[in-house]
């Protein structure tokens, strides 16, 4: 019990997607320009998170990983489909935004309208395909490590962009150098808060 | 070469660069710029599958129905990017195992896919191929520039060799450890963009 909350807490703010391993940048420079977008992207990036993380550890543990096929049959069991991680990793993710987007829909038109516009985005978004990629090589033993690592990433990676549209919120009225204005200072600040979240590093949990 | 076929490779230079301009790309962009050589690697990987995708989606463009693009891109994509991480684990392992998942990344690297949808699905194939070139190096450019201050600043290398002088470590000049850091990847890009539209006043933002 204890080790998935010390993965939570890791993953949200020791290993954050976007001020460790900048993942899901576009998105997150393009859509920060208000607090209301912000927050409704980043639901939709922790809930697609949360179901495809797992679903691709399965795939992995069960399809792709050298000797997984092994539950097929002894004569399957020296295949590596390893090679095909990318195509089957994205077409999980393609497919299951697309299948969310569609249940959505059809259950919760208040939370369609909210995150809609979001979803086809986030087929795209680095932090998805990220999500699942470093799931691959940081070896989780279980589903249930690799859902929390999904949803706890996905926390951390709304936390980044809330702040930084607050403060873009507020930048509009101070006086920036005119070739500065925009997209230069909204990566300046970010790096500024990259620095003040690399004080969590040290933290040994 | 025409004209307008001069301006597809020179635009993404400058006024229409991918990362300063249409803030394409920007994850991979800033994720492996500590040295020199991991970003010449990445901006080769990125050229060819940029050229190669552009190439397929533009022959395949009136086929494609319009309700499943993305899926077809991600697939066409995926599969070149597939072909160019066994490339690099069977040729380069040392260099592949350094850029871990941002190889992979390749594939959502909104560059590709933003020129896919905003210039292959209605353009011919010879100048989609040249607007994958181009774009591909006004990327590859940028990310250059900032690996080349990260590494010489940070750690008095360029691709991997010493080129500051030991005399000048002896005169009391130290490394700059925290241009090796990730948010100073971010705050060099962001001076790149200043500079860039000093010189190029139109396109300041308002």
């Amino acid at each position: 019990m204890i080790d998935y909350a010390n993965l939570f807490i890791k993953s949200i703010f020791i290993e954050n997607m976007i001020f460790a391993y900048f993942l899901g940048m576009c998105s997150y420079l393009a859509m920060s320009k208000t607090i209301k977008t912000s927050v409704g992207l980043g639901f939709a990036v922790i809930f697609v998170l949360t179901i495809t993380v797992p679903l691709n550890f399965l795939i992995d543990k069960y399809l792709l990983q050298a000797g997984a096929l092994s539950w097929v049959g002894p004569k399957y069991a020296e295949l590596n489909l390893d090679f095909l991680s990318f195509i089957m990793f994205i077409a999980v993710i393609a497919s299951m935004v697309q299948l969310v987007e569609m249940i959505v829909e059809k259950f919760s038109p208040a939370l369609y309208a909210a995150l809609g516009i979001f979803l086809p985005l986030i087929a795209v978004n680095c932090a998805i395909l990220g999500g699942s990629l470093f799931m691959q090589i940081k070896y989780f033993s279980g589903i249930t490590e690799s859902a929390i690592y999904g949803f706890s990433s996905g926390i951390g990676w709304l936390l980044a962009i809330v702040a930084i549209a607050a403060i873009r919120e507020k930048i509009a009225y101070s006086n920036v150098p005119a070739p500065l204005k925009g997209l230069g200072i909204t990566f300046i600040i970010c790096g500024l808060m990259a620095f003040g979240f690399m004080s969590f590093m040290g933290i040994k949990i | 070469m025409s004209n307008t076929n001069r301006t597809l490779l020179s635009d993404p230079m400058d006024d229409n660069n991918p990362i300063t301009v249409q803030v394409l790309g920007i994850c991979s962009a800033l994720a492996i710029t500590v040295q020199l050589k991991a970003a010449l690697v990445m901006s080769i990987s990125v050229m060819a599958v940029m050229a190669a995708s552009n190439v397929i989606i533009s022959m395949l463009r009136d086929l494609i129905p319009n309700r499943i693009r993305i899926i077809v891109q991600l697939v066409v994509v995926a599969s070149l990017v597939a072909l160019v991480d066994q490339v690099l684990r069977a040729y380069a392992y040392d260099i592949s195992k350094e850029l871990s998942i941002f190889i992979g990344l390749i594939i959502t690297n909104c560059i590709v896919m933003g020129r896919l949808e905003a210039f292959a699905l209605g353009n011919g194939v010879w100048r989609s191929f040249l607007d994958g070139i181009g774009n591909a190096v006004g990327y590859g450019f940028i990310l250059i520039l900032v690996a080349f201050f990260r590494e010489l600043l940070g750690s008095g290398n360029l691709l991997g060799y010493q080129v500051i002088p030991d005399f000048v470590y002896e005169m009391g000049y130290e490394n700059n450890g925290l241009m090796l850091l990730s948010p100073m990847a971010l705050i060099t890009v962001g001076i790149i963009i200043w500079i860039q539209r000093s010189r190029n006043r139109k396109l300041i933002e308002n």
